[in-house]
């Protein structure tokens, strides 16, 4: 239950962003999390949610794109977006792979709007 | 009006860790996350480690638990220092709370620190906290299927201990199974079977962390 401390650091980014437009409330966070990202959206969200109450983002949506996991080979100079979370290349069996995507936990974007 | 920004939501932590790691960098310190399921051997395995090491190495210990001290209490018994944070709920530590426990140890001529992570096989994955090296700690009671399961905390570990071989013969747990897809996972991992209890494979976990501490740290 690490989403409670993902939504703290989460929640201070936002109000250090919005911190410049006095007034403002936040309304819509856009996020990116990794497949291979040990955060339950769901439990983000309660989270979130829980620590926002009477704050400038009380009541802002989380809109969660979830980045599937994907790999690169080396060998076979290619990149391959794989359910499993092996590092082993499909096409050729090879290890010399890198994670291209898959591990994100981001902040794209935030929508703010005036307080009144 | 919408705001662009693209930021690591756990950036400030990573901001942090970096900084745990210069402070570690300057006093010569090489330091391990031991992270694994509570249960798993975390504590036993420190205090063979500390037993086998300690005239060859001056080591101190971060204790990190949800609650009690029990754990500090039992490595200060092997005349080592150890500091425990009580993460007071948190199921991992972060560089923050490693950073609240630094002050705590006297780093004068200390080569050595094992960071003991809260036992959780999910939340420590994802927190940076300077160190050198993460290792993991699993058993063959918990099951074969973990590297599946919990793949994150195979993959950013360099090295998989896996803890209680001596009880191989009454559990189901199949070791190939296990070592092939841990390193499926991780295709990088070393893969150390031992046992605290016999002391079987504890030698070559010993053997790698004493030369892999003199390469790597100052």
């Amino acid at each position: 239950m690490h989403e409670l401390a993902v939504a703290q650091s989460l929640l201070e980014i936002v109000e250090q962003e919005a911190r410049p437009y006095s007034g403002a409330r936040v309304t819509w966070i856009k996020l990116r999390i990794g497949h291979l990202s040990a955060v339950v959206p769901d439990a983000l969200r309660f989270a979130f949610d829980a620590i926002t109450r009477g704050g400038i983002a009380e009541g802002a949506v989380l809109e969660i794109e979830e980045v599937p996991l994907k790999i690169l080979c080396h060998q076979c100079d290619k990149a391959f977006t794989i359910d499993d979370p092996f590092m082993v290349c499909p096409q050729c069996g090879g290890s010399d792979v890198e994670m291209v995507s898959g591990r994100e936990l981001e902040i794209r974007s935030m929508e703010i709007c005036d307080g009144d | 009006m919408e705001i662009k920004l693209v930021k690591d939501i756990l950036a400030a932590n990573e901001v942090i860790a970096a900084q745990n790691k210069a402070f570690f960098t300057e006093h010569g310190v090489y330091v391990v996350n031991l992270m694994g399921s509570p249960g798993a051997g975390k504590t036993t395995l420190l205090e063979r480690t500390i037993e086998g090491l300690k005239v060859r190495r001056k080591m101190a210990v971060i204790e990190g638990d949800i609650a009690t001290s029990r754990d500090a209490e039992r490595i200060a018994a092997h005349a080592i220092q150890a500091v425990q944070i009580n993460t007071g709920g948190e199921c991992h530590l972060d560089g923050n709370m490693v950073r609240g426990g630094l002050g705590e140890l006297d780093f004068d001529g200390i080569e050595l620190l094992v960071v003991e992570n809260v036992g959780n096989l999910v939340c420590p994955a994802e927190f940076n906290i300077g160190e050198d090296v993460k290792v993991m700690i699993c058993s063959v009671t918990e099951g074969d299927d973990k590297p599946l399961k919990y793949p994150l905390m195979f993959q950013v570990s360099s090295v998989l201990l896996l803890n209680k071989l001596d009880l191989l013969p009454h559990v189901e747990f199949d070791l190939e199974r296990f070592r092939a897809d841990a390193l499926k996972v991780n295709p990088h991992l070393e893969v150390i079977p031992l046992s605290c209890k016999t002391g079987e494979g504890l030698d070559t976990w010993l053997r790698w962390l004493e030369e892999s501490s003199a390469t790597e740290g100052v």
